[in-house]
């Protein structure tokens, strides 16, 4: 086989450097005149890693990470050249596998980081727009819904309701014009999975959704995706573009008497537009605010017609259903939910990335084994899941199988795959406050409850982490908590309390050293902390010179103290010292 | 005061290029930022004419969607990712470093009109984090140093 090199070129790899890189090495490969190919792929999940190079050779695949342009050279030279690979900047080789895939079970990605996204050519040689084959010519729709229905697909948007089900009520709908949307918002803080996906493989996508047209009757749709994704964009545009020169889209497809179109609609920035009935009033060209349920959008859903949202995630686990069968997928997860998940697993971790997982992995082998542990090897305090509308749960459920049910019932949420872990430095009282002030700004206004409370639980919050709470509060809290969920007309309201829920539950302790003993353990809150200079300082005047109101004096080669009365706790003392020497009570 | 007129004829350039309906609105907006850097007043009134729609309806949708902005925006916007991994890594103090060496607070332009200062939710980078996004360039996995790097950086561009 030829040798070929694919480098990582999703939104997380070019952050990294990957443009510099893909430079670096194309313009060495020419110099050298090597006849090698080079294909930019998407993410292959090692975001911990990035910019990374995969090299193919006959020996088998070598992967680069962390590579700097300064690197790039001595890759070429060394590897492409004579043959030899460069030992320390291998993460994975044929000899030494990388075990951050181990537990992993790749379906939603399993074109990611391997295929090139903006051609269509290499989706379709790795199987891709077969399953669509299959259904046009072998299944009729409702053979199709049954075969979703027995994949015991759910929901990857957070609710996870049986997709199956979905696409009947959709399909069973009385009318002629239906419509097919993909929730592309992904609005959560902390989620990449539906970006990530959209980059490294649309088709996936754009195959599943022609699919479920089909099952459903629809010959319209839009995929609704954040305008902040503009690399995802591109890619769908494109892979809209190809799909429609090979007939996988347009009119008659594959020669058949189907036909279906697919646009795209950019979100402007709404939360709230993540909700189903929000999305399509935004879509309409409204102000992206829910309404009641039912009617249910696959009654009257956009432009009042009947209509099927799924998200992004969802949809790409079609085409895989379809082709392996519906047995396959549903043997793989739990017995009620088939299949795997996607996470974007980030915060104080050594490994961060995206990792997909078989339905019912539990927490620590997600945290432990493929995300390596905690950074700096401090004390694991608590995993977040599932964003605003989640919550953190303790040590205690590291074994809890992520599942819907298990870990709604925890108290968190499957969510949409945001996971993000905490050490013994983060607050919890801090972090419910920083959901409750994310939540209080996103809401759009409609439900009292929802306007107004969240804003009541911001202030007691903003009491708490002062110092100035009372016990009082508390009960307060938990008051606006239960009206807040029941009186608001969607998922936004509904959720926006379980931050602060959880954080109760499991973490009371920290609101009640808050307000009892006005201190914050993890070192957070300003108000309660102090920052002193210990005798270790070597009076390098780093801290000094960093200070932003000149707080702090001492002589060069001496210890340097900190004036109380001018300390407005920032902490930059903290993060410059070379030595360790600041200490936070 | 200079005169409307040219945005008012730029903006039915834009506008011509779109149905007369409801649900152009949102694309509409986003095509006339994208050409002005933002929506002054006269863009929404030739909207709102063009849609024969209320130009309280018109505001009402553009001050409803974070991605629009009623302000010009300076040579260089800086987002402060704020999404939960780049907030329990010191987003907080990465934003106030910025308006300490901006000399702005977030929201705002410097006068010299360089640099505009956003926090925003997230970015999607968040095994780099802390992140901040200038113009279509991330910079992640800072520290103040780096953040004074990325500062002059940009800063040295304009000189």
């Amino acid at each position: 086989m030829n040798t070929k090199v694919l480098i990582g070129y999703a939104s997380c790899g070019i952050a990294a450097g990957a443009g510099e890189v893909d430079r670096a090495l194309r313009s060495r490969i020419a110099k050298r005149s090597l006849d090698i190919e080079i294909t930019k792929v998407g993410c292959v999940g090692m975001c911990h890693n990035e910019p990374i190079i995969e090299i193919h050779d006959p020996n088998g695949v070598y992967v680069y990470g962390d590579v700097e342009v300064s690197d790039v050279d001595e890759i070429v030279e060394s590897h492409l050249v004579e043959g030899v690979p460069v030992e320390e900047k291998l993460i994975s080789s044929p000899e030494e596998s990388y075990d951050y895939f181990d537990v992993q079970e790749k379906i939603v990605l399993r074109n990611s980081g391997v295929i090139d996204p903006e051609d269509i050519g290499d989706y379709i040689d790795s199987g891709g727009y077969e399953a669509l084959k299959k259904v046009l010519t072998e299944m009729s729709p409702q053979e199709v819904i049954d075969e979703i229905k027995n994949s015991n697909l759910r929901g990857r948007g957070g609710a996870g309701f049986p997709t199956g089900l979905k696409w009947q009520f959709a399909a069973n709908a009385p009318g002629d014009e239906k419509y097919i949307i993909c929730n592309a918002d992904e609005g959560d803080p902390g989620a990449f999975m539906d970006r990530s996906i959209l980059e490294g493989d649309p088709h996936a996508v754009l195959e599943g959704m022609i699919i479920g047209a089909y099952a459903i009757g629809a010959s319209d749709s839009y995929i609704y995706c954040r305008a902040e994704y503009p690399l995802a964009l591109k890619r769908l545009d494109i892979g809209i573009e190809q799909a429609k020169e090979k007939g996988f889209l347009g009119e008659n497809i594959l020669g058949t008497d189907f036909s279906f179109d697919i646009h795209i609609k950019e979100g402007a920035g709404a939360f709230v537009c993540g909700e189903e009935t929000a999305l399509m009033h935004s879509i309409e060209g409204e102000r992206g605010m829910p309404r009641p349920r039912p009617p249910f959008p696959a009654q009257k859903g956009l432009f009042g017609k009947p209509t099927n949202i799924n998200n992004v995630e969802t949809w790409a686990n079609i085409p895989w259903i379809i082709r392996n069968g519906a047995e396959e997928y549903a043997s793989i997860g739990t017995e009620r939910s088939g299949g795997t998940k996607v996470f974007a697993l980030a915060g104080k971790i050594k490994r961060g990335g995206l990792v997909e997982v078989p339905i019912g992995t539990p927490l620590r082998e997600i945290i432990y084994n493929v995300g390596g542990g905690i950074d700096e090897d401090l004390e694991f305090k608590a995993v977040q899941l599932g964003g605003p509308s989640g919550g953190c749960l303790p040590a205690e459920y590291l074994d809890t199988p992520v599942d819907y049910e298990t870990l709604t019932e925890a108290g968190a949420i499957m969510g949409s795959g945001g996971m993000i872990v905490m050490d013994e430095c983060d607050c919890m009282v801090n972090v419910a406050r920083y959901f409750l002030d994310f939540t209080q700004k996103e809401s759009c206004g409609k439900c009292t409850f929802c306007r107004v409370g969240t804003k009541r639980m911001l202030e007691i919050l903003d009491k708490f982490t002062h110092g100035s709470g009372t016990l009082e509060d508390i009960e307060s809290i938990k008051n606006l908590a239960s009206n807040i969920k029941a009186y608001s007309l969607c998922g936004l309201g509904q959720t926006a309390p379980n931050p602060v829920l959880t954080t109760l539950r499991y973490f009371e302790h920290e609101y009640y050293d808050h307000l009892q003993e006005q201190t914050c353990s993890a070192g957070v809150c300003r108000e309660l902390i102090t920052f002193t200079i210990t005798d270790a300082c070597v009076g390098c005047t780093r801290c000094a010179s960093e200070c932003p109101t000149e707080a702090i004096t001492g002589e060069r080669g001496e210890q340097h103290v900190i004036d109380q009365e001018y300390c407005i706790k920032c902490g930059a003392c903290h993060d410059v010292c070379p030595v360790n020497a600041v200490e936070v009570d | 005061m200079k005169s409307s007129q040219p945005k008012k004829e730029k903006t039915r350039e834009i506008l011509n290029s779109f149905t007369s309906e409801e649900s152009s609105l949102i694309p509409m907006l986003q095509a006339c930022q994208k050409h002005f850097g933002y929506l002054p007043r006269v863009v929404m009134e030739e909207i709102s004419s063009y849609l024969d729609m209320p130009l309280s309806n018109v505001y009402g949708v553009t001050t409803f969607y974070a991605q629009f902005r009623l302000e010009p925006l300076g040579d260089h916007l800086v987002k402060v990712c704020h999404g939960t991994a780049c907030h329990v890594r010191g987003a907080d103090k990465i934003n106030e470093l910025l308006e300490n060496e901006l000399g702005i607070k977030s929201g705002e332009t410097t006068p010299d009109g360089t640099f505009t200062l956003e926090r925003v939710a997230c970015l999607g980078c968040c095994s780099l984090a802390p992140v901040i996004m200038v113009d279509e360039t991330a910079h992640g996995n800072l520290d103040r140093d780096k953040v004074k790097a990325v500062v002059e950086k940009y800063r040295g561009d304009d000189k």
